[in-house]
C-alpha cells in the first residue's frame, strides 16, 4: 500500500480538512438555529456554551487549513507548467484538462470558481464564530444579527459545497500526481 | 456610515457595535475578494501585479488583499462602533450585497459575460 506525497496532501486538503469542515456544518447550523429560535431557553448552560464555542473554533481552524493547504500546497502542483515538448500531461492537471474540449471547462468553470469561492467560507465562518461567541443568545436582540449569522453560515456552507464538489470532480478527471512515494504497508504477492 | 441608535425589543439596549463591525467587515472581505478576482482575470496588468507568489499566481494577491481588507476594516469598524448600538438593517443589506456580489462575480460565466468574452 503506497501513496505519493502529492496524493497525501490532496487527501489531507480535501478529506482531512475540507470534508470534515463540511460535515461539521450540519451540527453548527442546527445549533445556531436552536440557539436563536423562538422559545429557546434564555441562557444556555455553561457546558453547552463551551461545547458550541469549541465546535465553532474547530470549524474556523479547519476552514483556514483547507484554503491555505489548497492554495499554497496543492494548487501549485495543479497549475504547474509542463516543460516545452511534454506530451504526457499526467503530472500537469491544468494542462491535461485544457488539452481537450471535453474537459477544458472543468478548469475554466470548475477550478476558476472553486479557487476563489472557497475563500468566502473561512471569512464568513470566522465572523459567525466570533459573533456567536461574543453574543450567544443575544444575537436575537435585535433579530437582524441572527439573520446575518445564519445567512453567512449558510453562505459558507454553499461556498464549501461548490468548492468541495468541483474539487472531487477535478480530482477524478485530472488528479494531482507525483512526488515521492510513501509506503504505508507491505502486501502479499 | 451613519447608523441610527436602536433599542432591543425587550427595551434593554444591547451594544451590538462589535458584532456589526464583524458582520460588515466579513462582507467587505468577501466583496474585495470577488472584485479583485474579477479584475485579475479581466486585466493582465492587474493579474501580474497580484502575483505575489508565483506557484500560486494571481490567487495569492487576490486572497492576501481580501484578508487584509477584511481584517483592516474589522479593526477600524470595531474601534468606531465598539460599545455602540446600531441599526443592523443597512449593515446587513450592505454585507449580504457584498457577499452575493462575491459569489456572482467569481462565477466564470458571469465574469466572462461582464468582460464581454
Amino acid at each position: 500500500m503506497e501513496i505519493s506525497t502529492r496524493d497525501l496532501w490532496t487527501v489531507l486538503h480535501g478529506m482531512g480538512f475540507g470534508a470534515l469542515f463540511m460535515l461539521a456544518f450540519s451540527g453548527a447550523l442546527a445549533e445556531l438555529y436552536r440557539l436563536s429560535a423562538p422559545g429557546a431557553p434564555p441562557q444556555a448552560s455553561s457546558r453547552e456554551q463551551t461545547l458550541l464555542h469549541f465546535y465553532l473554533v474547530a470549524m474556523v481552524i479547519l476552514a483556514w487549513f483547507t484554503v491555505f493547504s489548497g492554495a499554497y500546497i496543492v494548487y501549485p502542483w495543479y497549475r504547474a507548467v509542463p516543460p516545452a515538448g511534454t506530451t504526457d500531461f499526467a503530472e500537469y492537471p491544468r494542462r491535461l484538462l485544457l488539452s481537450s474540449g471535453k474537459t477544458s471547462e472543468w478548469h475554466n468553470v470548475g477550478m476558476e470558481w472553486k479557487e476563489h469561492v472557497a475563500w468566502l467560507a473561512p471569512i464568513a465562518m470566522t465572523m459567525v464564530a466570533y459573533v456567536t461567541m461574543k453574543y450567544g443568545r443575544a444575537i436575537v436582540r435585535p433579530r437582524h444579527m441572527r439573520t446575518a449569522v445564519l445567512g453567512f453560515a449558510i453562505a459558507a456552507f454553499v461556498a464549501t459545497g461548490v468548492a468541495g464538489a468541483f474539487g472531487a470532480f477535478l480530482n477524478k478527471y485530472a488528479p494531482v500526481r507525483g512526488g515521492s512515494t510513501i509506503v504505508l504497508m507491505g502486501g502479499e504477492q | 456610515m451613519s447608523m441610527s441608535q436602536t433599542q432591543s425589543r425587550s427595551g434593554t439596549e444591547i451594544p451590538n457595535g462589535a458584532g456589526a463591525a464583524a458582520i460588515l467587515s466579513a462582507g467587505i472581505g468577501c466583496g474585495v475578494l470577488g472584485i479583485l478576482a474579477f479584475a485579475g482575470d479581466a486585466s493582465d496588468a492587474i493579474g501580474k501585479a497580484l502575483n505575489f507568489y508565483n506557484p500560486t499566481g494571481t490567487l495569492s494577491g487576490v486572497t492576501d488583499f481580501a484578508i487584509l481588507a477584511w481584517l483592516g476594516s474589522w479593526f477600524v469598524l470595531n474601534r468606531l462602533w465598539r460599545g455602540r448600538t446600531l441599526s443592523m438593517v443597512r449593515i446587513n443589506l450592505a454585507s449580504f450585497a457584498l457577499l452575493i456580489l462575491a459569489f456572482l462575480i467569481t462565477f466564470p460565466p458571469i465574469a466572462d459575460f461582464l468582460q464581454g468574452k
